[in-house]
């Protein structure tokens, strides 16, 4: 089937099984590795990222689900060597350690802020809920999440 | 050459500073294995047992091998004349199955490698794997290690039908007079459950093969690069100058990455056979089912002491489910447990018999703490019930035991130096924190209103920075390389393989002070065998404690080299070294590490006996290990209703000795208090009587999430150790150890107005619901 989804402003047309996951795609088809695969089956939250506008853990959805679809990865958060505040809050507090949930930890994080800017310690916890982070102990992601909310867009 | 202007640069040891490898991970471009992609690159898929003991009967590779795509399909007879897969612990009279890296005849726990499937790309692999048809005769499976022992248990491996391992005794002191001295003895078993490390990235590889020069090269996940080249060169009869083997970017490893892998070789043997690079992944069923499960006793221990408290002596017996095989370090494991059984206390007796047991389960190997865990929980818990016994405060029982400040440096009756120590120090401050006295009045008044509120406490010890090489299976000590560039830009190797200790910051901030060169001039390499010099690897919380001091001593040698040059430059024999500066002392001119790196590789004139470029490597052995210690308090209530326990407070008050960046020595106590609470509440791996496992997704696996995690209000003492120069202990098992006696020693606690003395881990809303009505209505719902 032929699908055509625009990832991080660009267009992508692509001839794809139907059964081709959508983080397989960016991740092969379209080289974007910064997403990751921690566990297939929506649990972990390393593929997160955003469909049109809402994050989707991107393990749990065909990319022929997504023809017409604006898709944001975490590759195209920061603007040129500009990061968003999001990214930058996770570098000040020491929100990664291996790294490997980062990515997923950062969108869905810019996902909490977009949807209420001022999250309480609990509703920054209980967005977080559906991302796994085995390093962590999650004090230093919701410190970076409040860190971000401080700064604004 | 500059005019004196040494201005005392700033310390960057001690500083929170961000870190370096952030950058490349919070953008997204930084690169695992899975990120690998390679001309020509296979994908192969493992065909894995859905038993746990069978006999095979047949494989039938026809279909799959037929598909299209399909390149190559392997199974046990392909691969018997390979080597097996190494166990690296010695015990006298262990016996070490034969681990293949396919099954022969049986297999032995679920998840079993049968066959391997390779194909043009993954999804292809995947159907061929499904198309892969195996016929078998289902025997009977043990789980359970007591079952295991017990006669008549069906036998893991036919030709030892007791399913035992090995047996390990370990006296020390005078046990039998310590017991019978006894004014009292406390007996309970005590167990730690099995636990599924689960980093978030699994394992995975991939191998490429340069036929002509006949060279491997294998990128894989692991905490211990050089170890893997040592073992896979061995396997596979290569030359170990001619495997390379690079750990990119590793997504956490926890101890489960400190091993070689059958999958490694397996992998790394099809690239040799196909002539194609080929990339192995492992799927998170695959990594809940065959990547090594961590802790697995069952202990029963009895403590003999005084009426005043005084603790005599300490008994235990040590059940360790080592499952089906041995993986790297399995059976060693539990020795380490019974070196730490006397905690921080000064008994001067004890006596320990472990029996490792083969189940039909996943091997157990070392998972952050490794042994250390399951000791400190055990000793802590019986000190807690001791001092119910003896109606003792378990803080004052506590401190009347600790070792004290002038008995350093301590034999323990298992045959450890402790290096130094206060050990009353954090335990007073964690009950400062909290308000400890204050704490218990509001207790009473709670328990008054019929609320089960509880205050519990660990003081643990550690045994860190593994370490002198006599006492570990392949050499303990660590080595660094420190190049100075002809720019005077800074390059560190480092032996250690992080994968989020953050040790690319840390040991800048280490070079920055003691080379006295910008922070942002030094780069930190690791992980790659055609880089970085022979090293040991990041595990046993020596990265800091054993790397570190080798990167400082490899500094001090390059700076008696830099001096020489800086001598010459400055035609004086009387130079000081500081601040990146050479200075005379007589003159009070200077020059920069810049101009001398020129000069030290420009070689148009030479320092007497000296040869050109600013280069040194040093192999740092240790003396001892050390032992950090700390005291961890947790505030909890468990509702009556739903069984729920509700942290109230949890506060960590770890002594690692020097902190070199303490936003990263927060981020690992953090992490290790989450994997030690994960521990006690809610983790575990559940086989059924099948040898299935039940919890073999995140769905049944419960890790802690961001919701489930109290605020944790961690500090420290600062105990500098003598053991290195830098006075630092390491840290990233500290929380795990001593989180898990806390937590249980909070719902202990709040219980124990309904008589209860002790709880096995996880302490599940299930498990505490159940146990609350049985002691309040005899009822077993």
């Amino acid at each position: 089937m032929t699908v055509t989804i625009t990832v991080n402003g660009t267009q992508h047309t692509h001839s794809v099984e139907p059964r081709l996951l959508l983080i397989h795609y960016l991740r092969e088809h379209l080289s974007l590795t910064g997403s990751h695969i921690g566990c297939e089956t929506s649990l972990c939250g390393a593929c997160t990222v955003e469909l049109n506008g809402k994050a989707v853990k991107s393990c749990s959805i065909f990319a022929v689900q997504c023809n017409g679809a604006q898709v944001t990865t975490i590759e195209g958060l920061a603007t040129g060597d500009r990061l968003h505040r999001v990214q930058e809050a996770f570098w000040n507090e020491h929100g990664a350690q291996c790294g490997f949930c980062t990515p997923g930890m950062v969108m869905v994080s810019k996902q909490i802020l977009d949807r209420n800017p001022d999250p309480t310690e609990a509703e920054i916890r209980h967005g977080l809920e559906g991302n796994l982070c085995r390093c962590t102990g999650y004090q230093h992601i919701v410190k970076a999440v409040q860190a971000a909310a401080r700064v604004r867009a | 050459m500059a005019t004196p202007s040494i201005t005392k640069l700033e310390p960057f040891i001690g500083k929170r500073i961000r870190r370096k490898e952030d950058p490349r991970l919070i953008t997204g471009t930084a690169t695992y294995v899975d990120d690998l992609q390679l001309p020509g690159m296979h994908f192969a898929v493992v065909v894995r047992s859905p038993h746990g003991a069978a006999r095979i009967k047949s494989v039938d590779i026809a279909a799959a091998a037929a598909m299209k795509g399909v390149a190559m399909v392997l199974t046990g007879r392909d691969v018997a004349d390979l080597a097996c897969v190494p166990c690296g612990a010695s015990l006298p009279g262990l016996r070490v199955p034969e681990h293949r890296l396919l099954a022969q005849d049986r297999v032995y726990y679920v998840g079993h490698p049968v066959a391997v499937v390779v194909a043009t790309d993954r999804y292809i692999a995947k159907d061929a794997a499904e198309a892969v048809e195996v016929d078998y005769e289902v025997l009977q499976a043990v789980a359970d290690p007591e079952k295991a022992l017990a006669p008549g248990a069906p036998a893991v491996h036919p030709q030892w039908p007791d399913n035992t391992a090995f047996t390990f005794h370990q006296e020390g002191g005078d046990i039998e007079k310590a017991f019978a001295e006894a004014d009292v003895v406390v007996k309970q078993r005590i167990t730690s459950q099995r636990l599924i490390p689960s980093p978030l990235e699994t394992r995975g590889c991939v191998a490429q093969w340069h036929a002509a020069e006949k060279s491997l090269t294998l990128h894989t996940s692991t905490q211990v690069p050089h170890l893997v080249r040592s073992l896979l060169a061995q396997m596979l009869g290569l030359d170990e100058n001619r495997v390379r083997v690079v750990a990119p970017e590793v997504g956490g490893g926890f101890g489960c990455k400190l091993n070689l892998y059958a999958e490694e070789a397996l992998t790394s043997h099809v690239a040799m056979k196909l002539g194609k690079p080929i990339k192995w992944i492992e799927s998170r069923r695959e990594n809940f089912l065959t990547t090594i499960h961590g802790r697995g006793h069952v202990d029963y221990y009895e403590v003999a002491a005084k009426k005043d408290g005084t603790i005599l002596g300490i008994k235990v017996k040590i059940i360790q489910d080592l499952g089906s095989y041995h993986q790297l370090l399995g059976p060693a494991i539990p020795t380490l447990s019974v070196l730490m059984i006397p905690g921080l206390y000064r008994a001067k007796s004890m006596c320990a018999d472990v029996v490792g047991v083969f189940t039909n389960c996943v091997p157990t190997d070392a998972y952050r703490g490794a042994g250390r865990p399951e000791a400190t929980h055990g000793i802590e818990r019986m000190v807690d019930i001791l001092a119910a016994e003896l109606k003792m405060d378990p803080a004052e029982l506590r401190l009347k035991n600790f070792v004290r400040n002038e008995e350093f440096p301590f034999p323990t009756a298992t045959g450890l130096i402790y290096d130094t120590g206060d050990y009353a120090a954090p335990l007073r401050k964690a009950m400062e924190t909290v308000n400890y006295t204050e704490l218990r009045k509001q207790q009473a008044d709670a328990r008054k209103h019929g609320k089960l509120m509880g205050i519990g406490m660990s003081t643990y010890g550690e045994i860190c920075a593994f370490g002198p090489s006599p006492a570990t299976p392949a050499g303990g000590w660590e080595s660094a390389t420190v190049k100075i560039e002809p720019s005077g830009k800074v390059t560190v190797m480092t032996g250690v393989s992080p994968h989020g200790q953050g040790e690319e910051t840390t040991f800048s901030q280490i070079t920055a002070d003691h080379l006295g060169v910008p922070f942002e001039d030094v780069l930190v390499q690791h992980g790659d065998t055609a880089i970085v010099q022979y090293g040991i690897g990041t595990f046993g919380s020596r990265a800091t404690a054993v790397g570190g001091p080798a990167l400082y001593y490899a500094i001090q040698e390059l700076i008696i080299k830099i001096k020489k040059f800086g001598a010459m430059l400055l035609e004086s024999d009387d130079v000081s070294y500081a601040n990146g500066q050479c200075t005379c002392a007589k003159t009070g001119k200077s020059v920069s590490i810049k101009e001398i790196a020129g000069a030290a590789y420009r070689a148009m004139k030479l320092p007497a006996n000296t040869e050109p470029g600013l280069v040194a490597t040093y192999f740092w052995e240790p003396t001892n290990f050390t032992f950090p210690f700390g005291a961890h308090i947790m505030v909890a209530e468990v509702d009556p209703g739903t069984g729920a326990i509700d942290i109230k407070r949890y506060v960590a008050i770890d002594d690692c000795g020097n902190l070199i960046n303490p936003l990263v020595v927060d981020g690992q106590v953090h992490g290790g208090v989450a994997q030690g609470l994960g521990q006690a509440l809610w983790e575990q791996a559940v086989y059924d009587d099948n040898a299935q496992l039940v919890s073999g997704e995140f769905m049944d696996y419960t890790m802690p999430r961001a919701h489930m995690m109290p605020w944790i209000e961690s500090g420290h003492t600062i105990t500098p150790t003598p053991v290195n120069p830098l006075g630092v202990k390491g840290v990233g098992e500290a929380g795990t150890i001593g989180a898990s006696p806390a937590a249980v020693s909070a719902v202990v606690d709040a219980l124990s107005p309904l008589g209860v003395r002790h709880i096995d881990m996880p302490m599940t809303p299930e498990k505490i619901w159940r146990l609350i009505l049985s002691k309040t209505t005899g009822s077993n719902a």
